[in-house]
């Protein structure tokens, strides 16, 4: 070891003063000297029970009492008043470490001394410019030193809002004092007791005070900005290991993360439940014969932190539950993976699902909206993930319904649909990347061709079924289609079926062997005599392509097909 | 002990336009009807036992409705305190099995008797109003059905009060916990759970992904609806399926009041625990251990005496269910075994809690 390195402890603690006297019993009998500032709103009496608490302890003393709040110039106060008495009691201290009554040291103390005097003139202080990275996380960032921010946010939030508004509209922009560069960074920091004494003891520092009175959370900005000012070995990173959220929350620390702590190999982490007792019995390790200097490698903490945010903002994709029921179109992810809608196909080839199942390695449905119930491959009354067939349950919430089926099953999900089924999620559907559609519209005449009903029921349901599928074709060619679609008319699809169903199925399933033989087509023969009759009935017959090719060069293609 | 959620205002809030202000005063007009229903329900209750003031600030407390549960009482008070609960605050709604002795005899409950009518008491929810604004207030409030057991993001790890003082920091008042219908593989009838066992351990099976949901503008709450009781007592008229969303753990103040059993609450902002930009809050499980063979008898008798919402629709639908042995289970059904599995399956989340 080279220079002896004699640490200096500043606790700032305002709750939990158990945990507070034990945390200062891990400094001390690691060689530390410590000085405790507690929050002046803290009662006389439960302080005077920590000053008996720690009696015994000769390396203790206790900073003048300041009424601190969160974001103001008082919490600075707090630790300059008790940085300064902790350097003038105990003079030949060299480096001071800001922490706080939460953060918890998870190496040996030693450690921590061997580390710092490997390289005893730098200073460990996170210290970001403002003007080149955000370094801020959900709030502001430039505007702290520019604007006066004389109310506390916690307590006056609408006062703070209004007022950051009203200085915004007005243009008021405070300017800096002469020499400093406005620098952001973590609250928790160990100088050395030379920058420090250079900081405290700065000709200008009344100047700097009152700057900084009403700046904006000053505790991640006055240290940070000075010590740019008195030293030139910053080295700009926290040795406290302190996360936050989206919203700038502390991250807080339990039991169950003694492992990855122990693993961050980081030398004080917060911040800690009080009441997570494993945690602080196992923590600080004990010491080695050696002091280990290894630097922190927090990489797997912060790698699960960020999952974890990413999940709160974010969220899973496809998933709708009690906590994220995201608005339309916020959804972030309407559907959880790919699906395939296979539209009219069942109207012209009768046995397409089953041929389709022998085609594809994915989960073929039959018409999961039908009107009758939802058809699950297989027709049991429940599908996958215990999903009932019951239409009537499915049309409460068929988002929901497809949503959970998509999400519960790990293949594909491939099913049928025709204009006679639920029509509800056409625009969620269309508007959906994970959604592949082959749309063949205008099939659905077809079966109404051989339904032998009287030629009335046969007009009036041709023209209901032709208004919905038109209904659906204004979404299909709206411009907010997202969903990978490949639309035919019922011509175009009956000259060229195996190619328009080969490239499709490949699409869905790239392993999917090639089309050899189609399944059998309904019979066409009299399809010509029904458009004409219903045109000459009133009716506009649309959707089928313009001139539907003759039967007989249909019947040639599929002779071809086969 | 449950009841079926109404949609209650939507015709009214038609007619007086989107005006949200309507909305509001109504809603306040509502709360405190609640919340003086409440009050003048607390003659209905005699104290049998009140050990309140041994609770201390900070604590939190269990409130419970329950009639004839004797058998289930020993684990469900065990559960609870494991997990962290003080105080348990219990009206025993004229027990004839003996629970109250049981209960009297324990020094963390305190015990209401009453032998007034469930139903004219909104199903228990006037008395639970009463005892949550004498003694919730400033507290985490749980409130359950004995047969609810709670299951939050880190539960095995972590006890309740973690659970709530990171809720506290992060300005949160309520959390939410849907009701997981729990069932035995076999018949009910067969599954008998003795006292002091672990029902889950019989009852361990639950639907995975069969839940719909609707949003309800006027609370604000999300309705959900389905599981093994729409798929299997409800198949006549599933749309009348029990709801299954609640919000059973609030940190508790004077002006909250429960509108329709644990379902939802005023005012509007407690039930806002859901996040409708894509992300994702933290929420948690009530394991429903009711399915066990107790229940064929229970609901016999409660359809005597038709004290359950809409005339007790569900246990008649439950009474011909059984009658039919039916069995909850299907192929599809999933075995409980941890929280971690309810949260890849997307029932529960941990939201930011990591």
């Amino acid at each position: 070891m080279k220079a002896a390195v004699r640490l200096g402890v500043v606790l700032l603690c305002h709750d939990d003063l158990g945990l507070v006297a034990r945390l200062a019993r891990i400094w001390t009998s690691g060689g530390a000297r410590v000085a405790i500032h507690v929050d002046a709103k803290v009662s006389a009496a439960r302080v005077a029970g920590l000053r008996q608490a720690l009696e015994d302890c000769g390396q203790i003393i206790f900073s003048r009492r300041h009424r601190c709040s969160w974001g103001r110039f008082s919490l600075v106060r707090a630790t300059q008043d008790a940085a300064a008495e902790l350097l003038q009691r105990f003079p030949d201290t060299t480096h001071v470490y800001l922490a706080s009554g939460a953060c918890l040291p998870l190496r040996p103390i030693s450690d921590l001394t061997a580390y710092l005097a490997a390289d005893p003139d730098r200073d460990h202080i996170e210290s970001v410019s403002t003007h080149d990275v955000g370094w801020t996380v959900g709030g502001l960032n430039h505007e702290r030193f520019t604007l006066f921010f004389p109310f506390d946010w916690k307590r006056r939030r609408w006062l703070f809002d209004r007022f950051v508004d009203w200085q915004r509209r007005r243009g008021i922009g405070r300017r800096m004092p002469a020499g400093l560069s406005p620098h952001l960074g973590s609250q928790w920091w160990c100088l050395t007791a030379r920058t420090l004494r250079a900081i405290l003891e700065d000709p200008r520092r009344a100047e700097f005070d009152r700057f900084f009175r009403f700046v904006w959370i000053p505790d991640e900005s006055y240290f940070q900005t000075l010590v740019r000012r008195h030293s030139t070995t910053v080295e700009s990173w926290s040795l406290t290991m302190a996360k936050f959220d989206h919203a700038g929350r502390p991250y807080c620390l339990y039991d169950d993360h003694v492992a990855m702590l122990a693993e961050s190999r980081c030398f004080v982490a917060r911040k800690v439940w009080p009441g997570a007792a494993h945690l602080l019995s196992h923590f600080p390790l004990p010491d080695e014969d050696r002091p280990q200097v290894d630097p922190p490698q927090p990489a797997r903490i912060s790698r699960i932190i960020n999952q974890t945010v990413r999940r709160r903002v974010l969220g899973r994709p496809g998933l709708y539950m009690q906590s994220r029921f995201p608005r339309k179109d916020a959804e972030n992810g309407k559907t959880s993976a790919p699906y395939a809608v296979i539209h009219g196909l069942t109207d012209i080839f009768p046995g397409f699902e089953d041929w389709l199942r022998g085609h594809l390695s994915c989960h073929v449905h039959g018409h999961l909206f039908s009107p009758e119930g939802a058809e699950f491959a297989g027709r049991p009354s429940i599908g996958p993930g215990a999903i009932s067939s019951d239409p009537l349950v499915r049309d409460r919430d068929p988002q929901g319904f497809l949503t959970s089926l998509i999400r519960i099953t790990d293949r594909m999900q491939v099913f049928q649909f025709s204009p006679r089924d639920n029509q509800a999620l056409n625009w969620f559907m269309a508007t959906d990347p994970h959604a592949h559609m082959l749309v063949v519209t205008g099939a659905w005449k077809l079966p109404l061709l051989h339904s032998g009903m009287p030629f009335d029921d046969v007009r009036r349901i041709f023209a209901q079924l032709q208004r919905i599928e038109l209904e659906q074709l204004d979404v299909l060619n709206s411009l907010w289609v997202r969903a990978r679609l490949h639309h035919h008319d019922l011509g175009e699809f009956l000259l060229y079926p195996r190619p328009i169903l080969q490239d499709f199925l490949l699409r869905i399933d790239p392993h999917s062997p090639p089309i050899t033989t189609l399944p059998a087509m309904r019979d066409l023969t009299g399809l010509d005599q029904m458009l004409r009759r219903l045109r000459n009935s009133g009716l506009r017959p649309r959707l089928t392509g313009e001139d539907l090719p003759p039967v007989e060069l249909l019947t040639a293609e599929r002779a071809a097909a086969e | 002990m449950q009841a079926l959620q109404v949609v209650t205002g939507a015709g009214i809030r038609r007619r007086l336009g989107a005006l949200p202000i309507i909305g509001r005063l109504r809603r306040r007009v509502e709360r405190q009807r609640l919340i003086a229903r409440g009050l003048r329900s607390r003659t209905a209750l005699r104290a049998i036992s009140d050990r309140t003031r041994l609770i201390e600030r900070g604590d939190i407390l269990c409130f419970v409705t329950l009639r004839d549960e004797r058998a289930r009482l020993p684990w469900f008070l065990s559960y609870y305190r494991a997990m962290g609960v003080r105080h348990f605050l219990i009206v025993d709604n004229a027990s004839q099995d003996g629970g109250g002795d049981y209960l009297r005899a324990q020094p963390d409950v305190s015990l209401w008797w009453t032998d007034h009518s469930y139903k004219v008491a909104r199903f228990g929810m006037d008395w639970m109003n009463w005892l949550l604004l004498r003694h919730g207030r400033g507290h985490w409030c749980l409130t359950v059905d004995p047969d609810e057991f709670l299951v939050y993001p880190h539960h095995d790890q972590r006890p309740l009060a973690a659970l709530t003082s990171w809720l506290d920091a992060i300005g949160r008042r309520s959390f939410p916990a849907m009701l997981l219908d729990m069932y035995p593989k076999g018949p009910i009838e067969d599954a008998v759970c003795v006292e002091g066992q672990d029902p889950l351990d019989i009852a361990r099976w639950f639907d995975p992904a069969n839940y719909s949901i609707q949003k309800n503008d006027y609370f604000g709450n999300l309705w959900i609806q389905g599981g093994p009781r729409t798929r299997a007592f409800f198949t006549h008229d599933p749309l009348a399926g029990p709801a299954l969303n609640k919000i059973p753990l609030v940190k508790w103040s004077a002006r909250y009041a429960y509108v329709s059993s644990t379902h939802m609450l005023l005012p509007r902002g407690l039930n806002l625990v859901y996040d409708e930009d894509g992300g994702e809050l933290i929420s948690g499980c009530l394991l429903h251990a009711k399915f066990l063979s107790s229940f064929s008898a229970k609901s016999a008798e409660e359809l005597d005496r038709r004290q359950h919402y809409g005339g007790s629709q569900e246990y008649r639908a439950y009474h011909a269910g059984l009658h039919r042995g039916v069995r909850l289970w299907c192929s599809e059904s999933r075995e409980y075994r941890d929280w971690q599995q309810l949260e890849d399956l997307g029932l529960i989340s941990r939201g930011n809690w990591a």
